[in-house]
């Protein structure tokens, strides 16, 4: 058996993991988790990984959490092109910094809007419109941030060349703009960047890894998403709670 | 002028790096950037991390943020032993997993504990609920069960048989709560083992050099009204 990854197309990194191995011709057996169901939480996955987290990586016996520990870990075992993850000292570092900010300002942030529009309503809570409020006041921060400081007036965040930074901001955004925020607006030097993430990606493989996501909305307008299940609940009322 | 780092040792994430450079004898000029007056806040300092936070490097033009791409920064620059950050592939990726993890779960819980239990009430003065104190460590208790599940298991250090970086990243985030005067270490036999080991890796003296502006922090005399004012935007945002 190859390597196998455990993932759900509605997760961002997830998402990112998925994009990179693909883009890079990268062997994987797909293994999706049904994030929405509760799949995560059963026994079979927690087996796995007992933190019930995606994306998931199992090399033999090895089995590896966390996006950007998979994609680096990816990125050496199949030596990519250098670009992803650069060798030279200062472009990595650019890297690393951001995927540290990136956890600390974006990761929590840019997750709850799915939580407030499709998740929660699901089991039947609403988040209060504070809460809701303050999370649209720290997205627009943390993309004043993100537009600033690492794009600046560079072509990708981490310098002159495509890396892994910009893969996992790119499917933080793609979530919001999945649920209907105008990212973009006012924002060019942002959108310049997104087009030019996903020109580099190729249009094809951006709507088969994007197409689960945008299709969301109107999955939860018809009510065709799945109901999760008993174990997943304490799990997702907690998620809720503890939005900020 | 060589490496300069922007530390406060109050800071965990500082505390990481200051134990790290010195520990490897990577010489640096130490600017100390003081949090609890403000400094960060400061226009000199958002000069060199418009972001406003600590630790931040400098080495000449190079100016470099967030401690985990510092440490690993100083790893590839400064010819470190091996263990802190392994070549093998496997072993490294178990180093990576582990600083990916924390950002919000250990570090979350440490900081919030520190603030609840001591900073809001003894340094700022602002009464923090029992409700609100007692959900904090509850958190933090779930995260250390994590650690010790998760990570250290039956291993020496979380990574592996040596200590790495992850080592360093986690014991200086559990002294916060240990600061604050949370029994972090009682009940948890393995925990307390396994600081015991990285201690004597790092090197008693130093540990204790590290961690004296935490371990004191509760004798900080109360924030002045101005300082408090300054501070308190800032530690809301930090703290939700
Ligand atoms: N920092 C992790 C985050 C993983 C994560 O939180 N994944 C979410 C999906 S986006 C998940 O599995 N959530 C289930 C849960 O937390 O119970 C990474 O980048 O891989
Ligand atoms: N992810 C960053 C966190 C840095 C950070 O939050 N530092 C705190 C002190 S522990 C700080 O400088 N806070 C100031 C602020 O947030 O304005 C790192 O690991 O370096």
């Amino acid at each position: 058996m190859g390597l196998e990854l455990f993932l759900d197309l509605v997760s961002q990194p997830s998402r990112a993991v998925y994009i990179f191995a693909k883009k890079n011709g990268i062997p994987l057996e797909l293994r999706t988790v049904d994030l929405i169901k509760g799949q995560h939480k059963i026994k079979e996955f927690l087996q796995i990984n007992s933190l019930g987290k995606l994306p998931t990586l199992k090399d033999g016996d090895f089995i590896l959490t966390e996006s950007s520990a998979i994609l680096i870990y990816l990125s050496c075992k199949y030596q990519t092109p250098d670009h992803w993850y650069p060798s030279d000292l200062q472009a990595r570092a650019r890297v690393h910094e951001y995927l540290g900010w990136h956890a600390d300002c974006i990761r929590g942030t840019f997750g709850i809007p799915l939580w407030v529009q499709v998740l929660g309503p699901l089991i039947g809570v609403q988040v209060p419109e504070e809460k809701v409020e303050r999370n649209r006041t720290a997205i627009d921060q943390a993309l004043q941030w993100l537009e600033d400081k690492f794009l600046g007036d560079r072509p990708f965040l981490a310098g002159q060349q495509v890396t892994l930074a910009d893969l996992m901001a790119l499917e933080e955004l793609t979530q919001l703009v999945a649920l209907g925020y105008e990212l973009f607006e006012g924002r060019p030097r942002l959108a310049t960047w997104h087009g030019r993430v996903e020109a580099f990606l190729g249009a094809e493989l951006c709507q088969e890894a994007h197409s689960i996501i945008f299709s969301i909305l109107e999955q939860a307008a018809k009510k065709t998403l799945p109901t999760p299940s008993p174990e997943a609940y304490p799990a997702m009322l907690l998620r809720i709670a503890r939005i900020p | 002028m060589g490496l300069e780092l922007y530390l406060d040792l109050l800071s965990q994430p500082c505390r990481a790096v200051y134990i790290f450079a010195k520990k490897n004898d990577i010489p640096f000029e130490l600017r100390i950037v003081d949090l609890i007056k403000g400094q960060h806040l400061s226009d000199a300092f958002a000069q060199v991390n418009p972001l406003k936070k600590v630790p931040a490097l400098k080495d000449e033009d190079f100016t470099l943020t967030e401690s985990v791409a510092i440490l690993l920064y100083l790893t590839r620059k400064y010819k470190v032993p091996d263990y802190w950050y392994p070549q093998d592939l496997q072993a490294r990726a178990r180093v990576d997993e582990y600083l990916a993890w924390q950002h919000t779960t250990l570090r979350r819980s440490c900081l919030r504990a520190l603030w609840h239990k001591m900073m809001f009430p003894v340094f700022l003065g602002e009464p923090v609920s029992p409700q609100t104190l007692a959900a904090t460590l509850a958190e933090l208790d779930v995260t250390l069960q994590l650690l010790e599940d998760k990570f250290l298991q039956n291993k020496a250090f979380l990574t592996g048989p040596h200590i790495s970086l992850a080592d360093l990243v986690a014991i200086t985030e559990l002294m916060h709560p240990v600061g604050a005067g949370c029994q972090v270490f009682e009940g948890r036999p393995k925990l307390a083992t396994w600081r015991q080991r990285v201690e004597a890796a790092v090197g008693e003296d130093l540990f204790r050099e590290a961690h004296e502006v935490i371990l004191k922090a509760k004798d900080f005399p109360p924030a002045d009204p101005t300082i408090k004012q300054k501070l308190m935007p800032w530690v809301l945002a930090m703290i939700r």
